[in-house]
Protein backbone atom coordinates (compact mmCIF):
# COMPACT_ATOMS: atom_id res chain seq x y z
CA UNK A 1 0.00 0.00 0.00
CA UNK A 2 2.73 2.42 0.99
CA UNK A 3 4.75 1.67 -2.09
CA UNK A 4 1.77 2.12 -4.36
CA UNK A 5 0.33 5.23 -2.80
CA UNK A 6 3.65 6.98 -2.90
CA UNK A 7 3.48 6.84 -6.65
CA UNK A 8 0.19 8.71 -6.79
CA UNK A 9 2.10 11.90 -6.23
CA UNK A 10 4.34 11.36 -9.27
CA UNK A 11 3.62 14.07 -11.89
CA UNK A 12 2.02 13.04 -15.13
CA UNK A 13 4.04 13.50 -18.29
CA UNK A 14 2.29 13.89 -21.58
CA UNK A 15 3.52 11.12 -23.85
CA UNK A 16 5.40 12.00 -26.98
CA UNK A 17 2.94 10.21 -29.26
CA UNK A 18 0.30 12.80 -28.67
CA UNK A 19 2.22 15.44 -30.57
CA UNK A 20 2.59 13.27 -33.60
CA UNK A 21 -1.04 12.37 -34.28
CA UNK A 22 -3.09 15.23 -32.82
CA UNK A 23 -6.51 14.44 -34.36
CA UNK A 24 -6.65 10.86 -33.14
CA UNK A 25 -4.81 11.54 -29.91
CA UNK A 26 -7.67 13.66 -28.53
CA UNK A 27 -10.02 10.70 -28.79
CA UNK A 28 -7.61 7.95 -27.75
CA UNK A 29 -8.09 8.15 -23.95
CA UNK A 30 -11.87 8.04 -24.36
CA UNK A 31 -11.63 5.06 -26.68
CA UNK A 32 -9.50 3.28 -24.11
CA UNK A 33 -12.07 4.02 -21.40
CA UNK A 34 -15.01 3.06 -23.61
CA UNK A 35 -15.14 -0.70 -22.87
CA UNK A 36 -15.17 -0.11 -19.11
CA UNK A 37 -17.57 2.79 -19.44
CA UNK A 38 -19.99 0.71 -21.48
CA UNK A 39 -20.33 -1.88 -18.70
CA UNK A 40 -20.38 0.73 -15.95
CA UNK A 41 -23.13 2.65 -17.72
CA UNK A 42 -25.23 -0.46 -18.27
CA UNK A 43 -24.84 -2.08 -14.86
CA UNK A 44 -23.93 0.69 -12.42
CA UNK A 45 -25.12 4.15 -13.48
CA UNK A 46 -28.18 3.35 -15.58
CA UNK A 47 -29.62 1.03 -12.88
CA UNK A 48 -29.41 3.86 -10.36
CA UNK A 49 -31.39 6.15 -12.64
CA UNK A 50 -33.78 3.39 -13.53
CA UNK A 51 -34.44 2.41 -9.94
CA UNK A 52 -35.13 6.02 -8.97
CA UNK A 53 -37.58 6.24 -11.86
CA UNK A 54 -39.40 3.04 -11.04
CA UNK A 55 -39.55 3.93 -7.35
CA UNK A 56 -41.46 7.07 -8.37
CA UNK A 57 -43.75 5.26 -10.81
CA UNK A 58 -47.10 4.29 -9.35
CA UNK A 59 -49.00 1.59 -11.15
CA UNK A 60 -52.76 1.95 -11.13
CA UNK A 61 -55.49 -0.26 -12.55
CA UNK A 62 -55.17 -1.59 -16.13
CA UNK A 63 -51.47 -0.76 -16.30
CA UNK A 64 -52.01 2.99 -16.07
CA UNK A 65 -49.01 4.60 -14.39
CA UNK A 66 -48.32 8.01 -12.94
CA UNK A 67 -45.60 9.72 -10.93
CA UNK A 68 -45.86 9.83 -7.19
CA UNK A 69 -44.40 9.02 -3.84
CA UNK A 70 -46.81 6.21 -3.05
CA UNK A 71 -44.12 3.53 -3.23
CA UNK A 72 -42.23 5.40 -0.54
CA UNK A 73 -45.27 5.90 1.67
CA UNK A 74 -46.10 2.21 1.25
CA UNK A 75 -42.47 1.36 2.04
CA UNK A 76 -42.22 3.44 5.18
CA UNK A 77 -45.69 2.37 6.24
CA UNK A 78 -44.64 -1.27 6.04
CA UNK A 79 -43.78 -2.65 9.47
CA UNK A 80 -41.64 -5.34 7.80
CA UNK A 81 -39.43 -2.63 6.32
CA UNK A 82 -39.06 -0.79 9.62
CA UNK A 83 -38.04 -4.08 11.24
CA UNK A 84 -35.56 -4.69 8.43
CA UNK A 85 -34.00 -1.25 8.95
CA UNK A 86 -33.69 -1.77 12.71
CA UNK A 87 -32.24 -5.26 12.15
CA UNK A 88 -29.72 -3.90 9.64
CA UNK A 89 -28.56 -1.33 12.21
CA UNK A 90 -28.25 -3.98 14.93
CA UNK A 91 -26.53 -6.33 12.52
CA UNK A 92 -24.10 -3.62 11.37
CA UNK A 93 -23.16 -2.62 14.92
CA UNK A 94 -23.17 -6.24 16.09
CA UNK A 95 -20.84 -7.42 13.35
CA UNK A 96 -18.57 -4.40 12.95
CA UNK A 97 -17.62 -3.74 16.59
CA UNK A 98 -16.71 -7.33 17.61
CA UNK A 99 -15.02 -8.24 14.34
CA UNK A 100 -12.90 -5.08 14.32
CA UNK A 101 -11.93 -5.43 17.98
CA UNK A 102 -11.13 -9.13 17.56
CA UNK A 103 -9.25 -8.49 14.32
CA UNK A 104 -7.15 -5.82 16.01
CA UNK A 105 -6.44 -8.08 19.00
CA UNK A 106 -5.43 -10.93 16.69
CA UNK A 107 -3.19 -8.58 14.72
CA UNK A 108 -1.53 -7.24 17.88
CA UNK A 109 -0.90 -10.72 19.25
CA UNK A 110 0.37 -12.03 15.91
CA UNK A 111 2.52 -9.06 14.80
CA UNK A 112 5.79 -10.90 15.13
CA UNK A 113 6.63 -13.35 12.39
CA UNK A 114 7.33 -16.81 13.72
CA UNK A 115 6.20 -20.22 12.59
CA UNK A 116 3.48 -20.24 15.28
CA UNK A 117 2.06 -16.81 14.44
CA UNK A 118 2.17 -17.66 10.75
CA UNK A 119 0.05 -20.74 11.32
CA UNK A 120 -2.37 -18.88 13.59
CA UNK A 121 -2.77 -16.09 11.02
CA UNK A 122 -3.59 -18.66 8.35
CA UNK A 123 -6.20 -20.29 10.56
CA UNK A 124 -7.92 -17.00 11.35
CA UNK A 125 -7.81 -15.92 7.68
CA UNK A 126 -9.22 -19.20 6.31
CA UNK A 127 -12.94 -18.35 6.70
CA UNK A 128 -12.61 -15.38 4.34
CA UNK A 129 -11.79 -17.78 1.51
CA UNK A 130 -14.97 -19.83 1.67
CA UNK A 131 -18.32 -18.69 0.26
CA UNK A 132 -20.76 -17.30 2.80
CA UNK A 133 -23.21 -20.02 1.76
CA UNK A 134 -20.58 -22.65 2.60
CA UNK A 135 -20.15 -21.03 6.01
CA UNK A 136 -23.94 -21.13 6.32
CA UNK A 137 -23.97 -24.86 5.54
CA UNK A 138 -21.40 -25.52 8.29
CA UNK A 139 -23.22 -23.36 10.81
CA UNK A 140 -26.52 -25.00 9.94
CA UNK A 141 -25.10 -28.02 11.74
CA UNK A 142 -23.26 -26.08 14.45
CA UNK A 143 -26.51 -24.34 15.40
CA UNK A 144 -28.65 -27.47 15.04
CA UNK A 145 -30.72 -27.85 18.23
CA UNK A 146 -29.73 -30.77 20.45
CA UNK A 147 -27.65 -32.92 18.04
CA UNK A 148 -25.66 -29.96 16.70
CA UNK A 149 -22.08 -29.11 17.56
CA UNK A 150 -22.79 -26.16 19.85
CA UNK A 151 -25.49 -27.90 21.87
CA UNK A 152 -23.45 -31.10 22.00
CA UNK A 153 -20.54 -29.35 23.69
CA UNK A 154 -22.61 -26.88 25.71
CA UNK A 155 -24.45 -29.85 27.23
CA UNK A 156 -21.18 -30.65 29.01
CA UNK A 157 -21.65 -27.40 30.91
CA UNK A 158 -25.27 -28.18 31.61
CA UNK A 159 -26.71 -25.76 29.05
CA UNK A 160 -30.08 -26.97 27.84
CA UNK A 161 -31.02 -27.49 24.19
CA UNK A 162 -31.21 -24.16 22.37
CA UNK A 163 -32.88 -23.25 19.10
CA UNK A 164 -30.17 -20.86 17.92
CA UNK A 165 -31.71 -20.00 14.58
CA UNK A 166 -35.34 -20.65 15.43
CA UNK A 167 -35.69 -18.47 18.50
CA UNK A 168 -36.55 -14.86 17.52
CA UNK A 169 -34.46 -13.47 20.36
CA UNK A 170 -31.35 -15.48 19.37
CA UNK A 171 -31.53 -15.77 15.58
CA UNK A 172 -30.00 -12.39 14.68
CA UNK A 173 -27.21 -12.96 17.19
CA UNK A 174 -26.45 -16.33 15.60
CA UNK A 175 -26.34 -14.77 12.13
CA UNK A 176 -24.03 -12.07 13.53
CA UNK A 177 -21.72 -14.76 14.96
CA UNK A 178 -21.33 -16.33 11.50
CA UNK A 179 -20.39 -12.97 9.98
CA UNK A 180 -17.85 -12.19 12.72
CA UNK A 181 -16.26 -15.61 12.26
CA UNK A 182 -16.15 -15.16 8.50
CA UNK A 183 -14.84 -11.57 8.22
CA UNK A 184 -12.56 -11.14 11.22
CA UNK A 185 -9.52 -12.66 9.49
CA UNK A 186 -9.95 -10.41 6.47
CA UNK A 187 -9.85 -7.29 8.64
CA UNK A 188 -6.91 -8.73 10.60
CA UNK A 189 -4.83 -8.71 7.39
CA UNK A 190 -5.32 -4.95 7.07
CA UNK A 191 -4.39 -4.36 10.69
CA UNK A 192 -1.29 -6.52 10.30
CA UNK A 193 -0.26 -4.45 7.29
CA UNK A 194 -1.01 -1.25 9.23
CA UNK A 195 0.99 -2.40 12.26
CA UNK A 196 3.93 -3.36 10.07
CA UNK A 197 4.03 0.21 8.74
CA UNK A 198 4.45 1.73 12.20
CA UNK A 199 8.11 2.70 12.71
CA UNK A 200 9.78 0.50 15.31
CA UNK A 201 11.97 3.27 16.75
CA UNK A 202 8.85 5.19 17.76
CA UNK A 203 7.67 2.35 19.97
CA UNK A 204 11.19 1.67 21.23
CA UNK A 205 11.70 5.32 22.14
CA UNK A 206 8.45 5.34 24.10
CA UNK A 207 9.52 2.17 25.86
CA UNK A 208 12.82 3.72 26.90
CA UNK A 209 10.91 6.74 28.17
CA UNK A 210 9.05 4.38 30.45
CA UNK A 211 5.70 4.08 28.65
CA UNK A 212 3.88 0.84 29.49
CA UNK A 213 2.31 -1.41 26.84
CA UNK A 214 -1.18 0.06 27.38
CA UNK A 215 0.12 3.61 27.10
CA UNK A 216 2.11 2.74 23.99
CA UNK A 217 -0.98 1.23 22.40
CA UNK A 218 -3.27 4.19 23.04
CA UNK A 219 -0.69 6.93 22.48
CA UNK A 220 1.21 5.56 19.48
CA UNK A 221 -0.19 2.42 17.86
CA UNK A 222 -3.88 3.36 17.78
CA UNK A 223 -3.44 6.92 16.46
CA UNK A 224 -1.08 5.68 13.76
CA UNK A 225 -3.55 2.95 12.82
CA UNK A 226 -6.26 5.59 12.35
CA UNK A 227 -6.37 5.51 8.53
CA UNK A 228 -6.39 1.70 8.47
CA UNK A 229 -9.17 1.68 11.04
CA UNK A 230 -11.37 4.03 9.01
CA UNK A 231 -10.65 2.02 5.89
CA UNK A 232 -11.63 -1.28 7.51
CA UNK A 233 -14.69 0.38 9.01
CA UNK A 234 -15.89 1.35 5.53
CA UNK A 235 -15.38 -2.16 4.16
CA UNK A 236 -17.14 -3.67 7.17
CA UNK A 237 -20.10 -1.33 6.77
CA UNK A 238 -20.34 -2.16 3.08
CA UNK A 239 -20.23 -5.87 3.92
CA UNK A 240 -22.95 -5.46 6.53
CA UNK A 241 -25.24 -3.88 3.94
CA UNK A 242 -24.55 -6.17 1.01
CA UNK A 243 -23.90 -9.68 2.31
CA UNK A 244 -27.01 -11.58 3.32
CA UNK A 245 -26.33 -14.97 1.72
CA UNK A 246 -26.49 -16.72 5.10
CA UNK A 247 -29.86 -15.13 5.87
CA UNK A 248 -31.27 -16.41 2.58
CA UNK A 249 -29.94 -19.92 3.16
CA UNK A 250 -30.50 -20.33 6.89
CA UNK A 251 -33.47 -18.28 8.10
CA UNK A 252 -35.23 -16.64 5.14
CA UNK A 253 -35.48 -13.51 7.28
CA UNK A 254 -37.33 -15.36 10.01
CA UNK A 255 -38.40 -16.33 12.58
CA UNK A 256 -41.02 -13.57 12.45
CA UNK A 257 -38.70 -11.11 10.68
CA UNK A 258 -36.02 -11.44 13.37
CA UNK A 259 -33.23 -11.71 10.76
CA UNK A 260 -34.76 -9.70 7.94
CA UNK A 261 -32.48 -6.94 6.68
CA UNK A 262 -32.85 -4.20 4.07
CA UNK A 263 -31.26 -6.17 1.24
CA UNK A 264 -33.23 -9.27 2.22
CA UNK A 265 -36.40 -7.17 2.19
CA UNK A 266 -35.54 -5.98 -1.34
CA UNK A 267 -34.88 -9.55 -2.42
CA UNK A 268 -38.18 -10.67 -0.88
CA UNK A 269 -40.24 -7.91 -2.50
CA UNK A 270 -38.71 -8.55 -5.90
CA UNK A 271 -38.46 -12.33 -5.87
CA UNK A 272 -41.49 -13.39 -3.86
CA UNK A 273 -44.01 -10.54 -3.87
CA UNK A 274 -43.12 -9.14 -7.33
CA UNK A 275 -43.65 -5.67 -5.86
CA UNK A 276 -41.10 -3.83 -8.01
CA UNK A 277 -42.25 -0.38 -6.89
CA UNK A 278 -41.60 -1.09 -3.25
CA UNK A 279 -38.38 -3.02 -4.00
CA UNK A 280 -37.17 -0.02 -6.02
CA UNK A 281 -37.99 2.45 -3.25
CA UNK A 282 -36.07 0.27 -0.78
CA UNK A 283 -33.15 0.06 -3.22
CA UNK A 284 -33.08 3.86 -3.53
CA UNK A 285 -32.87 4.11 0.26
CA UNK A 286 -29.86 1.76 0.40
CA UNK A 287 -28.19 3.44 -2.57
CA UNK A 288 -28.60 6.73 -0.71
CA UNK A 289 -26.91 5.28 2.36
CA UNK A 290 -24.07 3.93 0.21
CA UNK A 291 -23.67 7.30 -1.51
CA UNK A 292 -23.30 8.98 1.85
CA UNK A 293 -20.82 6.30 2.85
CA UNK A 294 -18.86 6.77 -0.39
CA UNK A 295 -18.54 10.50 0.26
CA UNK A 296 -17.15 9.84 3.74
CA UNK A 297 -14.94 6.98 2.61
CA UNK A 298 -13.41 8.66 -0.44
CA UNK A 299 -12.42 11.55 1.76
CA UNK A 300 -11.00 9.27 4.44
CA UNK A 301 -9.21 7.24 1.77
CA UNK A 302 -7.57 10.39 0.48
CA UNK A 303 -6.57 11.32 3.98
CA UNK A 304 -5.13 7.86 4.50
CA UNK A 305 -3.09 8.15 1.34
CA UNK A 306 -1.71 11.56 2.31
CA UNK A 307 -0.86 10.17 5.69
CA UNK A 308 1.07 7.23 4.37
CA UNK A 309 3.12 9.33 1.94
CA UNK B 1 14.16 -11.90 16.43
CA UNK B 2 13.13 -10.16 19.60
CA UNK B 3 10.17 -11.56 21.40
CA UNK B 4 8.16 -8.78 22.90
CA UNK B 5 4.71 -10.26 22.52
CA UNK B 6 3.71 -11.40 26.00
CA UNK B 7 3.28 -15.15 26.29
CA UNK B 8 -0.25 -14.71 27.60
CA UNK B 9 -1.25 -12.86 24.40
CA UNK B 10 0.10 -15.69 22.28
CA UNK B 11 -1.70 -18.25 24.42
CA UNK B 12 -5.00 -16.38 24.12
CA UNK B 13 -4.55 -15.95 20.38
CA UNK B 14 -3.82 -19.66 20.03
CA UNK B 15 -6.95 -20.55 21.99
CA UNK B 16 -9.07 -18.19 19.89
CA UNK B 17 -7.55 -19.52 16.66
CA UNK B 18 -8.38 -23.03 17.80
CA UNK B 19 -11.98 -21.91 18.28
CA UNK B 20 -11.87 -20.36 14.80
CA UNK B 21 -10.75 -23.64 13.34
CA UNK B 22 -13.60 -25.73 14.80
CA UNK B 23 -16.02 -25.40 11.84
CA UNK B 24 -13.27 -26.58 9.48
CA UNK B 25 -12.27 -29.39 11.83
CA UNK B 26 -15.88 -30.55 11.99
CA UNK B 27 -16.20 -30.34 8.21
CA UNK B 28 -13.08 -32.47 7.75
CA UNK B 29 -14.01 -35.09 10.33
CA UNK B 30 -17.70 -35.33 9.47
CA UNK B 31 -17.08 -35.55 5.73
CA UNK B 32 -15.01 -38.73 6.00
CA UNK B 33 -16.92 -40.36 8.85
CA UNK B 34 -19.11 -43.16 7.54
CA UNK B 35 -22.87 -42.88 8.01
CA UNK B 36 -22.98 -45.92 10.28
CA UNK B 37 -21.12 -44.07 13.04
CA UNK B 38 -24.35 -43.20 14.82
CA UNK B 39 -26.13 -39.93 15.45
CA UNK B 40 -24.57 -39.40 18.87
CA UNK B 41 -21.12 -39.02 17.34
CA UNK B 42 -22.29 -36.65 14.65
CA UNK B 43 -21.15 -33.60 16.58
CA UNK B 44 -17.97 -35.12 17.94
CA UNK B 45 -14.80 -33.39 16.82
CA UNK B 46 -12.76 -36.42 17.82
CA UNK B 47 -11.67 -38.20 14.64
CA UNK B 48 -13.17 -41.58 15.37
CA UNK B 49 -14.00 -44.00 12.57
CA UNK B 50 -15.12 -45.83 10.65
CA UNK B 51 -13.80 -43.57 7.91
CA UNK B 52 -14.52 -43.75 4.22
CA UNK B 53 -15.35 -41.74 1.13
CA UNK B 54 -19.05 -42.60 1.25
CA UNK B 55 -20.19 -39.05 1.98
CA UNK B 56 -18.21 -37.66 -0.93
CA UNK B 57 -19.64 -40.30 -3.24
CA UNK B 58 -23.16 -39.44 -2.03
CA UNK B 59 -22.60 -35.71 -2.39
CA UNK B 60 -21.10 -36.16 -5.86
CA UNK B 61 -23.99 -38.28 -7.09
CA UNK B 62 -26.85 -36.31 -5.52
CA UNK B 63 -25.53 -32.89 -6.57
CA UNK B 64 -24.46 -31.82 -10.04
CA UNK B 65 -20.91 -31.04 -9.04
CA UNK B 66 -19.24 -31.46 -12.47
CA UNK B 67 -21.76 -29.02 -13.97
CA UNK B 68 -21.44 -26.58 -11.07
CA UNK B 69 -17.64 -26.63 -11.26
CA UNK B 70 -17.79 -26.10 -14.99
CA UNK B 71 -20.22 -23.19 -14.70
CA UNK B 72 -18.24 -21.57 -11.88
CA UNK B 73 -14.96 -21.90 -13.74
CA UNK B 74 -16.63 -20.52 -16.90
CA UNK B 75 -18.10 -17.56 -14.99
CA UNK B 76 -14.89 -16.75 -13.09
CA UNK B 77 -12.74 -17.25 -16.19
CA UNK B 78 -15.07 -15.28 -18.45
CA UNK B 79 -15.26 -12.37 -16.03
CA UNK B 80 -11.48 -12.36 -15.58
CA UNK B 81 -10.73 -12.39 -19.31
CA UNK B 82 -13.09 -9.50 -20.11
CA UNK B 83 -11.93 -7.62 -17.01
CA UNK B 84 -8.29 -7.92 -18.04
CA UNK B 85 -9.12 -6.16 -21.30
CA UNK B 86 -11.33 -3.40 -19.86
CA UNK B 87 -9.10 -2.84 -16.87
CA UNK B 88 -5.78 -2.67 -18.77
CA UNK B 89 -7.10 -0.21 -21.35
CA UNK B 90 -8.71 2.09 -18.78
CA UNK B 91 -5.80 1.72 -16.38
CA UNK B 92 -3.44 2.80 -19.14
CA UNK B 93 -5.56 5.84 -19.99
CA UNK B 94 -5.63 6.98 -16.37
CA UNK B 95 -1.95 6.21 -15.77
CA UNK B 96 -0.31 7.63 -18.88
CA UNK B 97 -2.62 10.17 -20.51
CA UNK B 98 -4.07 13.54 -19.72
CA UNK B 99 -7.49 14.51 -20.98
CA UNK B 100 -10.40 16.80 -20.09
CA UNK B 101 -12.68 15.33 -17.43
CA UNK B 102 -10.05 12.89 -16.24
CA UNK B 103 -10.57 13.40 -12.50
CA UNK B 104 -14.36 13.39 -12.77
CA UNK B 105 -14.28 10.19 -14.80
CA UNK B 106 -11.92 8.56 -12.33
CA UNK B 107 -14.23 9.46 -9.45
CA UNK B 108 -17.20 8.09 -11.40
CA UNK B 109 -15.29 4.86 -11.97
CA UNK B 110 -14.47 4.55 -8.28
CA UNK B 111 -18.15 4.88 -7.42
CA UNK B 112 -18.53 1.25 -8.51
CA UNK B 113 -16.55 0.20 -5.44
CA UNK B 114 -19.61 1.04 -3.36
CA UNK B 115 -22.50 0.53 -5.76
CA UNK B 116 -21.90 -3.21 -5.77
CA UNK B 117 -24.20 -5.39 -7.90
CA UNK B 118 -26.04 -7.05 -4.96
CA UNK B 119 -27.55 -3.73 -4.03
CA UNK B 120 -28.74 -3.11 -7.60
CA UNK B 121 -30.31 -6.55 -8.19
CA UNK B 122 -33.77 -5.19 -8.98
CA UNK B 123 -32.88 -2.80 -11.84
CA UNK B 124 -30.08 -5.06 -13.09
CA UNK B 125 -32.49 -7.94 -13.45
CA UNK B 126 -34.77 -5.94 -15.73
CA UNK B 127 -31.71 -4.89 -17.74
CA UNK B 128 -30.75 -8.55 -18.12
CA UNK B 129 -34.23 -9.43 -19.31
CA UNK B 130 -34.19 -6.56 -21.82
CA UNK B 131 -30.82 -7.72 -23.15
CA UNK B 132 -32.04 -11.34 -23.37
CA UNK B 133 -29.28 -12.34 -20.94
CA UNK B 134 -31.53 -13.53 -18.11
CA UNK B 135 -30.80 -17.13 -17.10
CA UNK B 136 -27.52 -17.30 -19.04
CA UNK B 137 -23.92 -17.49 -17.85
CA UNK B 138 -22.97 -14.26 -19.68
CA UNK B 139 -25.81 -12.65 -17.71
CA UNK B 140 -24.10 -13.60 -14.46
CA UNK B 141 -20.81 -12.19 -15.74
CA UNK B 142 -22.05 -8.95 -17.31
CA UNK B 143 -22.23 -6.62 -14.28
CA UNK B 144 -18.66 -7.53 -13.31
CA UNK B 145 -17.00 -6.99 -16.69
CA UNK B 146 -15.83 -3.54 -15.64
CA UNK B 147 -13.92 -3.31 -12.38
CA UNK B 148 -13.12 -0.07 -10.60
CA UNK B 149 -10.71 -1.90 -8.32
CA UNK B 150 -8.94 -3.36 -11.34
CA UNK B 151 -8.67 0.02 -13.07
CA UNK B 152 -7.24 1.53 -9.90
CA UNK B 153 -4.78 -1.33 -9.46
CA UNK B 154 -3.61 -1.32 -13.09
CA UNK B 155 -3.20 2.46 -13.04
CA UNK B 156 -0.92 2.13 -10.04
CA UNK B 157 0.95 -0.82 -11.56
CA UNK B 158 1.56 0.94 -14.89
CA UNK B 159 2.91 3.96 -13.06
CA UNK B 160 5.63 1.87 -11.43
CA UNK B 161 6.98 0.96 -14.88
CA UNK B 162 9.65 3.36 -16.21
CA UNK B 163 8.66 5.17 -19.39
CA UNK B 164 11.91 4.26 -21.11
CA UNK B 165 10.46 0.93 -22.16
CA UNK B 166 7.55 2.56 -23.95
CA UNK B 167 9.66 5.23 -25.54
CA UNK B 168 11.88 2.60 -27.08
CA UNK B 169 8.77 0.90 -28.48
CA UNK B 170 7.43 4.21 -29.81
CA UNK B 171 10.67 4.79 -31.69
CA UNK B 172 10.15 1.40 -33.28
CA UNK B 173 6.75 2.60 -34.48
CA UNK B 174 4.52 0.68 -32.06
CA UNK B 175 0.89 1.75 -31.58
CA UNK B 176 -0.58 2.35 -28.13
CA UNK B 177 -2.36 -0.98 -28.20
CA UNK B 178 0.87 -2.74 -29.08
CA UNK B 179 2.63 -0.90 -26.27
CA UNK B 180 0.02 -2.01 -23.76
CA UNK B 181 -0.04 -5.63 -24.91
CA UNK B 182 3.63 -6.21 -25.67
CA UNK B 183 5.44 -3.83 -23.33
CA UNK B 184 3.35 -2.93 -20.28
CA UNK B 185 1.31 -6.05 -19.60
CA UNK B 186 4.29 -8.44 -19.50
CA UNK B 187 5.91 -6.08 -16.99
CA UNK B 188 2.70 -5.89 -14.91
CA UNK B 189 2.46 -9.55 -13.98
CA UNK B 190 2.47 -9.02 -10.20
CA UNK B 191 -0.37 -6.50 -10.47
CA UNK B 192 -2.34 -8.74 -12.80
CA UNK B 193 -1.81 -11.72 -10.50
CA UNK B 194 -3.06 -9.76 -7.50
CA UNK B 195 -6.10 -8.66 -9.47
CA UNK B 196 -6.79 -12.20 -10.69
CA UNK B 197 -6.65 -13.61 -7.16
CA UNK B 198 -9.11 -11.07 -5.80
CA UNK B 199 -11.40 -11.33 -8.82
CA UNK B 200 -11.59 -15.13 -8.89
CA UNK B 201 -12.05 -15.40 -5.11
CA UNK B 202 -14.84 -12.84 -5.15
CA UNK B 203 -16.78 -14.44 -7.96
CA UNK B 204 -16.17 -18.02 -6.90
CA UNK B 205 -17.87 -17.13 -3.61
CA UNK B 206 -20.63 -14.92 -5.00
CA UNK B 207 -24.16 -16.14 -4.30
CA UNK B 208 -27.02 -13.61 -4.41
CA UNK B 209 -26.52 -12.30 -7.94
CA UNK B 210 -26.03 -15.71 -9.65
CA UNK B 211 -29.03 -16.94 -7.67
CA UNK B 212 -31.27 -14.16 -8.95
CA UNK B 213 -29.87 -13.94 -12.48
CA UNK B 214 -30.61 -17.57 -13.31
CA UNK B 215 -33.56 -19.90 -12.99
CA UNK B 216 -32.69 -23.19 -14.66
CA UNK B 217 -30.57 -25.81 -12.85
CA UNK B 218 -28.24 -26.07 -15.85
CA UNK B 219 -27.01 -22.52 -15.17
CA UNK B 220 -26.30 -22.97 -11.47
CA UNK B 221 -22.86 -22.17 -10.12
CA UNK B 222 -21.25 -23.92 -7.11
CA UNK B 223 -22.65 -21.61 -4.43
CA UNK B 224 -26.20 -21.76 -5.77
CA UNK B 225 -25.88 -25.51 -6.23
CA UNK B 226 -24.58 -25.94 -2.68
CA UNK B 227 -27.53 -23.99 -1.28
CA UNK B 228 -30.12 -26.17 -3.04
CA UNK B 229 -28.10 -29.29 -2.26
CA UNK B 230 -27.85 -28.38 1.44
CA UNK B 231 -31.57 -27.69 1.65
CA UNK B 232 -32.25 -31.17 0.28
CA UNK B 233 -29.71 -32.99 2.44
CA UNK B 234 -30.76 -31.04 5.55
CA UNK B 235 -34.27 -32.39 5.22
CA UNK B 236 -32.78 -35.90 5.40
CA UNK B 237 -30.35 -34.92 8.20
CA UNK B 238 -27.47 -36.10 6.06
CA UNK B 239 -24.90 -33.91 7.77
CA UNK B 240 -21.91 -35.93 6.67
CA UNK B 241 -22.99 -35.44 3.05
CA UNK B 242 -23.44 -31.71 3.64
CA UNK B 243 -19.95 -31.52 5.12
CA UNK B 244 -18.55 -33.33 2.07
CA UNK B 245 -20.46 -31.06 -0.33
CA UNK B 246 -19.28 -27.94 1.49
CA UNK B 247 -15.74 -29.25 1.34
CA UNK B 248 -16.02 -29.77 -2.43
CA UNK B 249 -17.14 -26.15 -2.88
CA UNK B 250 -14.57 -24.57 -0.57
CA UNK B 251 -11.54 -26.81 -1.17
CA UNK B 252 -10.09 -25.28 -4.38
CA UNK B 253 -9.70 -21.80 -2.89
CA UNK B 254 -8.59 -23.09 0.52
CA UNK B 255 -5.90 -25.20 -1.14
CA UNK B 256 -4.78 -22.29 -3.32
CA UNK B 257 -4.62 -20.06 -0.25
CA UNK B 258 -2.51 -22.46 1.77
CA UNK B 259 -0.16 -23.00 -1.20
CA UNK B 260 0.23 -19.37 -2.28
CA UNK B 261 -0.41 -17.70 1.02
CA UNK B 262 1.92 -14.75 0.67
CA UNK B 263 0.51 -13.92 -2.76
CA UNK B 264 -3.06 -14.07 -1.47
CA UNK B 265 -2.40 -11.96 1.60
CA UNK B 266 -0.62 -9.21 -0.32
CA UNK B 267 -3.35 -9.21 -2.98
CA UNK B 268 -6.11 -8.87 -0.45
CA UNK B 269 -4.48 -6.14 1.60
CA UNK B 270 -3.89 -4.35 -1.68
CA UNK B 271 -7.49 -4.74 -2.64
CA UNK B 272 -9.05 -2.94 0.28
CA UNK B 273 -12.37 -2.57 -1.39
CA UNK B 274 -12.98 -5.17 -4.03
Amino acid sequence: MVALTRLVARPLIVPAIRKRRPALAVLTPYLLLAPSALFLLTFTYWPVIQVIRSSLTVRGFRGAAHWGLENYSRLFGDAHFTTAVVNTLIYAAGTIVPSLVLALLFALALTETTRLTGTLRTVVALPMLIPLVAAASLFAFIFLPNAGLLDHYLAVFGVAETNWLGDPSLALGSIIAITVWKNCGYYMLFFLAGLAAIPRDLLDAAKIDGAGPVQRFFRITLPLLGPTLVFVLVIATLNAMTQIDHVIVLTQGGPSDATSMILFYIYQQAQQNFDIGRASAATVVSVGVLFALSMVSLRSLERGIHYET
Amino acid sequence: MRRDTPLIALALASAAALLWFIPFAWMAVASIREAGAGAADLASLWPSGPFGWGNFADAWSSGHFPLWYLNTVAVCGGILIVQCVTVSLAGYAFARMRFPGQNTLFALFLLQLLLVPPILVVPNLSTLVALHLYDTLPGIMAPYCASAFGVFLMRQTFRTIPRDYEEAAVLDGATRLQIIVHVLLPLSRPGLAAFAIVSVTTHWNEFLWPLMATSSPSNQVLTVGLATFTAGAEAGSEWGVIAAGTFLVAAPLLAAFVLFQRRFVSSFTLSGIK
